[in-house]
């Protein structure tokens, strides 16, 4: 009994500690991105890299999802006659939530995973410890252009999807189901806000990708310096970034004002 | 020769000094009371079974790594303690060629050997060209400028990073097993380079090795690594000391040959 109870306090204090590295390491990424130089030819680098990485992954899926919206859309709105709004349950959907929720889930196991494994890497092969020895930062070399290059491609890449995501619901309702191209936009049109649904939806992209990049670059700084390390804080990114971006998704959601 | 026994390594100057050292990973105890130094302009090399700690010797001399208890001190300043910044002053003055060369391997190996100059000089585009055309040509290396780390050969390989170990002139290399994995040719080429910075430049090298004929041959003095602590000295000295624990590591062969290269510079 004393021995589940010790146990337990020494999983808190080691999850509170935890925590508490995590966002020291936080603040000196940022500490870092606000001093000179801006080292632009990486960061433009790894932006590429992230959107590469995601980009067939993000323009498939958005478009699946959106013919699955679609159908499910219309087997629910045909029951109340209200096709005509086929629009904008597809798009607001997709914007408001899947969009951005997707998005963040798939570039986390795509792209975060591979920042992580690409972080370890460099701590196994000794290439932070060689930056060290110039002094040079490796938060500053090559931590923040990672981190910052997901808080920048998410929010770009959850458009993508989006879009892909409202086309691919068109093929469905118009196409295949044979209903009125003119309705499915116009409603769409109609029941978009731009604060409450375009900015929310960017917010959560921004959100996203600042968690996908700090929990994969912290994984992959503070990885063992051994094969298996690395393959852990791998599986560790995924594995958490998902559950924080779903957790924020709900409290963003929440505090938005819906 | 009579002046290598006026200029004794054991009371010249020390530009690195450890002394009572201790250092333990969880209840791995790595140092408990590590005493050793590399005098100044001379080349010290580091015995010591795998796992003996010799890595971890080179990196609290770099500051990658604190030690428990006792003082690590490099051209005179005390690293143990100093922050990350502060760390930075003590580098500058430190050159590090890593054991697998821990070179950048998303950029070519020009802009590996140019980045300590793209990051701490004023240098233009053209001054860094040849600053690193040079390097890379003085230790045998040209026509690699757009190849990344992962398309050289382990040899060259090692030769880029001891490129980029020097590009900004450091007074102190060390040297992490430059020799493993390499076959002779390769060997005799580092050794060369390693002999031409120190006798040319006066470099301070302390070099960990395994690699026992050159360790007889470059070592002005020899620090043996065992159980947690150290034992040094020239290699003459710690052959004539008949101390069995260097007997025992360094093999008959190697004392019997350092004996011989003693009694001939005695004799000279
Ligand atoms: N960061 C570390 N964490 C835990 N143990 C370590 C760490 N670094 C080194 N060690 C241990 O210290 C000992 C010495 O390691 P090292 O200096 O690499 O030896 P060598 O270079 O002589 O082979 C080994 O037993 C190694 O397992
Ligand atoms: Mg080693």
């Amino acid at each position: 009994m004393t021995g589940a109870v010790a146990r337990l306090g020494a999983r808190s204090v080691d999850w509170v500690a935890g925590l508490g590295h995590m966002t020291r390491f936080a603040g000196s990424v940022v500490a870092a991105a606000l001093r000179p130089p801006l080292r632009g030819r990486t960061l433009v680098r790894e932006i590429y890299d992230v959107g590469v990485r995601s980009l067939a992954l993000i323009l498939g899926s958005g478009f699946v999802v959106g013919m699955v919206l679609g159908l499910q859309a219309y087997n629910t709105l045909a029951r109340f006659g209200a096709e005509q709004s086929l629009g904008a349950v597809v798009g607001l959907s997709l914007i408001r939530e899947l969009g951005p929720v997707l998005t963040g889930l798939l570039v986390t196991g795509r792209a975060g995973s591979a920042t992580a494994a690409g972080i370890g890497a460099m701590v196994t092969t000794g290439q932070l410890d060689g930056l060290r020895m110039m002094s040079i930062s490796p938060i500053h070399f090559v931590v923040y252009p990672k981190a910052l290059a997901l808080l920048i491609a998410m929010p770009l890449l959850s458009a993508l999807f989006i879009v892909v995501g409202v086309f691919g619901g068109y093929v469905v309702v118009v196409e295949l189901l044979g209903l009125d191209p003119g309705s499915y936009l116009s409603s769409l049109e109609n029941a978009v806000d731009f604060r409450d649904d375009v900015l929310a939806s960017v917010l959560k992209g921004v959100v996203f990708g600042l968690l996908a990049g700090l929990i994969s670059t912290y994984r992959g700084y503070t990885s063992e310096p051994t094969a298996e390390g690395v393959s852990r804080s791998t599986t560790s990114t995924v594995v958490v970034a998902s559950v924080c971006i779903l957790i924020s998704n709900y409290f963003i959601t929440a505090l938005w004002g819906v | 020769m009579t002046a290598s026994i006026e200029t004794d390594p054991a009371t010249g100057e020390a530009h690195v000094e450890l002394d009572s050292v201790r250092l333990a990973f969880g209840r791995r105890v790595v140092f408990r009371d590590l005493r050793c130094r590399a005098p100044r302009g001379r080349v010290t090399i580091v015995l010591g079974g795998s796992g003996s700690g010799k890595s971890t010797l080179l990196r609290l001399v770099g500051g990658l790594q604190r030690p428990d208890a006792g003082s690590v001190r490099v051209a005179g300043e005390e690293v143990t303690g100093l922050g990350e910044r502060e760390l930075t002053r003590v580098r500058r003055k430190i050159g590090m060629l890593f054991q697998n060369g821990a070179l950048l391997d998303s950029i070519s190996i020009f802009e590996n050997v140019a980045l300590p100059l793209r990051e701490h000089t004023a240098k233009d585009e053209l001054e860094i060209e040849s600053e690193v055309h040079r390097r890379l040509a003085s230790v045998g290396l040209d026509d690699v400028d757009e190849l990344l780390p992962g398309e050289l050969s382990g040899g060259m390989l090692r030769r880029a990073a001891l490129a980029r170990a020097i590009v900004m002139d450091p007074e102190i290399l060390l040297c992490d097993e430059p020799f493993s994995g390499l076959d002779p040719p390769n060997v005799e080429r580092i050794e060369a380079l390693l002999t031409r910075l120190n006798r040319e430049l006066g470099l301070t090298i302390i070099v960990t090795s395994h690699h026992m004929a050159s360790s007889m041959r470059m070592g002005d003095q020899l620090v043996l690594l065992r159980d947690g602590f150290a034992v040094g000295g020239t290699p003459a000295e710690l052959v004539a000391g008949g101390d069995p624990r260097v007997v025992e590591f360094l093999g008959s062969d190697a004392v019997a040959a350092a004996a011989g290269a003693g009694a001939g510079s005695v004799g000279s």
